[in-house]
């Protein structure tokens, strides 16, 4: 069969350089997931923020609010590709033909467009929290901000888990979209693998493979680690007070969700 | 009477159309305990949440130690000196039995982890809950999460404890000791507001018994007045549908 000679022809001549290519896919992926969270995260705490009494600062979170949800619209409802055209062309623009060095470029976008996404799941994750934590906390004097970082946010954490792990995984696959400012990632060395050796089926054939194993590989270790973060469903009971070696062991059915 | 730690002033509260409290006028002493009772929908709760200002009052003041509560106190202190116990319990799912009596000393009152964890553990006793200081809110019964609550609330060492119908999301077997931790505590001298469906606890535990009708307060009295001899109409038709339920 030619196609698997025209894969072994590729492979053999260009299969370090595309392999070089996973190691930006992954930085790029792996980091901008990292900072989308910090900024959904950002966001939804701001935005849960209850509201001032002072006229002035309720005016100030209005306008807060308002710009957290033009980011969020913006950047969900426009495709990653021309968002960062815009954003890497924008910049030179401005800076009299000055450009953005190539991978923070990459970085930056995958963060801002993530950031949007997650800071919609972080909403979700929140509200989904019963209010009666929130009113637990302020009745002990909690403020909005402690309350977010003690209680809230390690729930929100768990419950999004999945679906930010989906982001993940979704960015793996959509850096590839960097390759139009010319970002030095796994699906840029595919293409020019294509251009030069004529051998496009193949090239793209040995993409799609390098980037399912990797969704896969991530994804599993990802399943682990929600698992691991699941916890414990025993508990230890103290069977006395003075001496607290003796413990008694109880194995309770988890019968709740979390 | 010695002096009055809150003190409610023509308290008005209402929701949109929907007038809940029309003139609510009480204060509460040092040591005292008040029962509030009253029909479903009266706005017991939405008093006890004014006072704590989880709700904002539209009207009238409320005064802790003479300052008012809105104008002239820090919010987070005052929660802090006025702790709340809920009917659903409002654990933090989160932390374990330890870690919900802990994390309010250590983020409001800026306490140390040490004497944050001894008080935990001194209030966990009091209320005999210190074999499942390990377990998460989820893992425990209905009467064991009030007891925690009811810890976390003393940890802050509060000067006033507000309770929110305390026992009527528990199983009627759990109610015993949620109430037996209550009573305790009343005769510690904490000073209590407690609404309550449970007379039997407002007639033998309380100083003092508040009837709550229809936005106003109704009647109050020793309960030996109140249960024993209403003046009121409306309380005396309440106390039989009660007592005849
Ligand atoms: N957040 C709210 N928004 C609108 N209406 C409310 C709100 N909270 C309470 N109410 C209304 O206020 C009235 C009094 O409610 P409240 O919960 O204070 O009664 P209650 O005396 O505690 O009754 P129960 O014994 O059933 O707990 C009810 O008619 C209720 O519908
Ligand atoms: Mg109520």
């Amino acid at each position: 069969m030619s196609l698997f000679s025209d894969i072994a022809v590729v492979w053999s001549k260009y299969g370090t350089q595309i392999l070089s290519g996973i190691g930006n896919t992954v930085l790029i992926s792996i980091i901008g997931t990292l900072i989308g969270l910090v900024i959904g995260l950002f966001n939804g705490v701001i935005r849960t923020m209850p509201t001032a009494k002072n006229p002035l600062a309720r005016g100030a979170m209005k306008i807060v609010n308002w710009i957290i949800n033009a980011y969020v619209e913006v950047f969900r409802g426009t495709p990653m590709m021309v968002q960062a055209m815009i954003i890497y062309w924008g910049y030179a623009y401005m800076n009299g033909g000055d450009s953005l060095p190539l991978i923070p470029a990459g970085i930056a976008i995958v963060s801002i467009n993530t950031g949007a996404y997650i800071t919609e799941i972080v909403r979700g994750g929140i509200i989904s929290i019963d209010r009666g934590q929130f009113e637990g906390a302020m009745s002990i004097g909690m403020t909005h901000f402690s309350t977010m970082i003690h209680i809230i946010i390690p729930q929100v954490m768990r419950n999004i888990l999945p679906s930010v792990s989906n982001e993940f995984v979704v960015n793996i696959k959509d850096t590839s979209v960097l390759n139009v400012i010319g970002v030095t990632e796994l699906y840029f060395y595919a293409a020019s693998a294509a251009k030069n050796s004529y051998k496009i089926f193949a090239s793209y054939l040995i993409a799609c493979a390098i980037y399912f194993c990797l969704t896969f590989t991530v994804t599993r270790i990802l399943r682990f680690i929600e698992k691991k973060i699941e916890g414990k469903a025993n508990y230890t009971v103290f069977g006395s007070q003075s001496d607290s070696t003796a413990e008694i062991h109880l194995n309770k059915e988890e019968t709740a969700n979390v | 009477m010695s002096e009055s730690v809150i003190e409610i002033k023509h308290l008005k509260k209402t929701f949109g159309e929907n007038i809940v409290l029309k003139d609510i006028d009480f204060s509460i002493s040092k040591g005292e305990t008040v029962s509030v009772i009253g029909s479903s929908g009266s706005g017991k709760s939405t008093m006890l949440r004014c006072v704590n200002l989880l709700e904002t009052p539209t009207g009238g003041e409320i005064l802790f130690h003479g300052k008012n509560i809105q104008t002239e106190l820090d919010i987070s202190e005052y929660r802090a000196k006025v702790g709340m116990v809920f009917q659903s319990f409002n654990l933090f799912d989160n932390l374990n039995v330890l870690g919900n009596c802990m994390i309010g000393q250590t983020s409001v009152l800026g306490r140390d982890k040490k004497t944050a964890e001894a008080k935990a553990m001194e209030y966990l006793d009091k209320v005999g809950m210190t074999p499942y200081i390990n377990a998460k809110p989820r893992q425990l019964s209905g009467g064991q999460k009030q007891r925690v609550a009811i810890a976390r609330a003393l940890a802050m060492d509060p000067e006033v404890i507000l309770f929110d119908e305390p026992t009527s999301a528990l199983d009627p077997e759990m109610v015993g000791e949620v109430l037996t931790v209550m009573k305790r505590l009343s005769e510690s001298g904490m000073t209590m507001i407690v609404v309550t469906h449970e007379m039997a606890f407002a007639r033998d535990v309380s100083d003092r018994v508040i009837f709550m009708n229809d936005g106003y307060i109704c009647e109050q009295g020793t309960p030996e007045d109140v249960f024993g001899a209403p003046k009121r109409e409306e309380t005396k038709s309440f106390l039989s549908r009660f007592l005849n339920q």
